[in-house]
């Protein structure tokens, strides 16, 4: 058998950027725009290297706008489509994503999150566009986020949130940070047939098709330009055939209650999360992204000394498992929220969680706290 | 009642929204003339539209058509026409459209030579919005924004398109509705990154402020001042309020971007695929 050269199976060793890129291209990612911008560029150069060599197109744009743009055009001429960004080029691109939600366009948005606002910190680390993933178009849909904590998981990551995009037919985020980004650790990509890789499912013939009729799942399948389908794909409010209903209130009704509910009710399916020694725990430590990093030894350390320390960590940042964190937050005499922002997610778990109990503990830029840090706020949550 | 072009225009979509008066309908049935006489297969034309009196054409043809974000319809159709060259990608939009809020895509996509054509329907305002200036307002002109006045100087778009390297570039007025015609088909069959200006009369908006008169006086107006010249260099294609030159202004060959992209892929997946260029982490 050939070597398969969108699958590069075997152990490697490398930088998180490099593997958010071989993830994409082993889900089958063959479209690529995107605009240079810290931390995020590696992704970008490894795709301009990689994706002519297994036949797809890597297109530097002009802006981030435009590159989110390209991106939905591909998608709707049937292409799995990647962009990578950081902070400032994901609030260019934040229009587009609505129209992409709106359209119910597929496609992967990587935010490699650095320090804000504004031009902010390029090279060191954040969480602070978590917010921004869900809020940040105007109107109201409901978003697919993922948060990645190591290399190989940038890896995994990018092809979980393929996977689904494809099966919600809506873009999915993926929230890295710089350090992440960064980083160097083994990467193990497996071979082909260990990955699952979700195709979007497509109207079985031309007549009577309507692009917005959803099925299965309230996911309606989704046709490709230049194939007889005559498709009209607008941004204003359409009905299922896609004709605008700009005017009437029900078709405002029927479409957003859809966007918003095809993510909604599928939660069950969606929400990914990772426990540890949640059982007993009487002090919970929830992370994600980079912060996990120095939880999980704290905790796993705290436990070592008899503290009943657990750890939640969130890997869909949108949507949560409400229920979970409720049940968790209902035992717990303390939990100890840790963000490389000023208070973001925080506000979710406020609504989920007695506020009196949550201990928060913001970072700010590199001034990531230390596996003993954390373990030293777990102690005095104990007094 | 039929029309010879009924079955060009999506059924359930018309009337259309434009005003009585207004040139759009013009440039759309000139458009569809052109496929028509052409032959093309309209299954395998995408006509893509940004935001707009003109944005709304995309859903008028009974084609492939997306009505995208203000500004964006070019990029969206890069996207396309990159990753299905074999198909015929169309972007119709307004000036303001085109040239203020999404200038800089078409600076980028003239610089390219991206094999696309872009009509754009200049009516001197935006109309949907109320009349307010635009890039392409004159000198001078009254709109709700400029109420005292346009103080601002107009972009002459051949010219821009010129220094670009536009490879086909071409303006008319609609009362030129077989030039028109003609010109689209010529659009349709270039491989390049082509331009077409059509000056179009906004009766309701700008005329109105500008006491362009009723419809037919306007129209008649825009016929007297829209002179076609042939062989002028763009540098001369002047636009101004009482001239407009009119014609084609270039038509010349450069190689295309997505014959280049599409080689350089085909080229460099057939070494990787027979190992002589090294894939690897």
């Amino acid at each position: 058998m050939s070597r398969r050269l969108d699958v590069l199976s075997g152990v490697h060793f490398v930088q998180g950027d490099i593997a958010c890129a071989e993830g994409a291209i082993a889900a089958g990612c063959r479209f690529f725009a995107g605009y240079p911008i810290t931390p995020s560029s590696e992704i970008a150069q490894h795709m301009a290297v990689r994706l002519p060599q297994v036949g797809g197109i890597y297109l530097q744009m002009e802006d981030e706008i435009a590159s989110i743009a390209a991106v939905i055009g591909a998608s709707w001429a049937g292409l799995k489509a990647m962009t990578a960004t950081s902070g400032p080029g994901f609030s260019l691109m934040q229009e587009n994503i609505g129209y992409a939600y709106m359209t119910e366009t597929p496609c992967v948005i990587v935010d490699v999150m650095r320090g804000g606002p504004s031009t902010g910190q390029p090279t060191k680390p954040g969480q602070q566009d978590v917010m921004q993933a869900k809020w940040g178009s105007h109107g109201d849909y409901e978003v697919i986020a993922l948060s990645p904590a190591s290399v190989q998981e940038m890896f995994d990551l990018t092809i979980e949130a393929f996977n689904l995009s494809e099966t919600y037919r809506c873009p999915v985020i993926l929230l890295a940070d710089e350090v992440i980004g960064h980083l160097r650790e083994k990467l193990i990509i497996p071979e082909p047939d260990e990955i699952e890789v979700v195709e979007r499912r497509r109207p079985e013939d031309v007549e009577d098709y309507k692009p917005f009729q959803p099925g299965e799942n309230l996911v309606p399948p989704m046709a490709r330009l230049g194939e007889g389908f005559r498709l009209y794909i607008t941004g204003l409010t359409h009905d299922e055939a896609g004709r605008p209903r700009a005017s009437s209130p029900e078709a405002q009704e029927r479409l957003v209650r859809r966007l918003c509910d095809k993510i909604r009710l599928n939660r069950d399916r969606i929400v990914r999360f990772e426990e540890h020694h949640l059982e007993d725990a009487e002090i919970v430590v929830i992370a994600y992204g980079l912060p996990y990093r120095s939880a999980l030894p704290a905790v796993e350390e705290a436990r070592r000394r008899g503290i009943r320390a657990g750890l939640y960590r969130p890997i869909t940042l949108w949507p949560q498992a409400e229920e979970r964190l409720r049940e968790i937050g209902e035992r717990a005499h303390r939990v100890i929220v840790l963000e490389m922002n000023y208070g973001q997610m925080l506000r979710e778990y406020q609504r989920w969680i007695d506020p009196d109990r949550i201990v928060f503990s913001p970072s700010f830029g590199e001034a990531i706290p230390t596996p003993e840090e954390v373990l030293a706020l777990i102690k005095r949550c104990m007094r | 009642m039929t029309h010879p072009l009924d079955r060009y225009l999506r059924p359930g979509m018309i009337p259309h929204i434009w005003c009585p008066g207004c040139g759009n309908g013009i440039i759309l049935n000139a458009f569809l003339r052109a496929v028509d006489e052409l032959g093309l297969d309209q299954d395998k034309i995408v006509v893509v539209s940004g935001i707009g009196c003109m944005g709304r054409v995309s859903g008028y043809v009974n084609m492939d058509g997306l009505h995208t974000t203000h500004g964006r319809a070019i990029p969206v159709a890069i996207g396309i026409k990159t990753a299905r060259p074999e198909l015929k990608v169309v972007v119709i939009s307004g000036d303001g459209d085109l040239f203020a809020i999404g200038g800089n895509h078409f600076l980028h996509a003239a610089r390219r030579n991206i094999d696309l054509l872009v009509i754009c329907a200049n009516n001197f305002n935006y109309g949907m919005t109320g009349g307010q200036m635009g890039p392409t307002t004159p000198s001078k002109a009254y709109t709700t924004t400029t109420p005292y006045g346009n103080i601002e100087h107009p972009l002459n778009l051949v010219y821009l398109a010129a220094s670009l390297g536009a490879v086909y570039i071409a303006r008319w007025c609609v009362t030129h509705p077989l030039q028109l015609k003609e010109s689209i088909k010529r659009g349709l069959t270039k491989r390049g990154f082509s331009f077409i200006e059509v000056v179009t009369p906004c009766v309701t908006e700008y005329g109105r402020r500008n006491r362009m008169g009723e419809p037919r006086e306007f129209m008649r107006r825009l016929r007297e001042i829209c002179v076609i010249r042939r062989g002028v260099d763009p540098s001369e294609a002047v636009i101004e309020a009482d001239r407009i030159i009119c014609g084609e202004f270039r038509d010349v060959e450069k190689p295309e971007f997505t014959q280049l992209l599409w080689d350089m892929i085909r080229e460099i997946s057939e070494k990787a695929s027979r190992g002589e260029i090294e894939v690897a982490l």
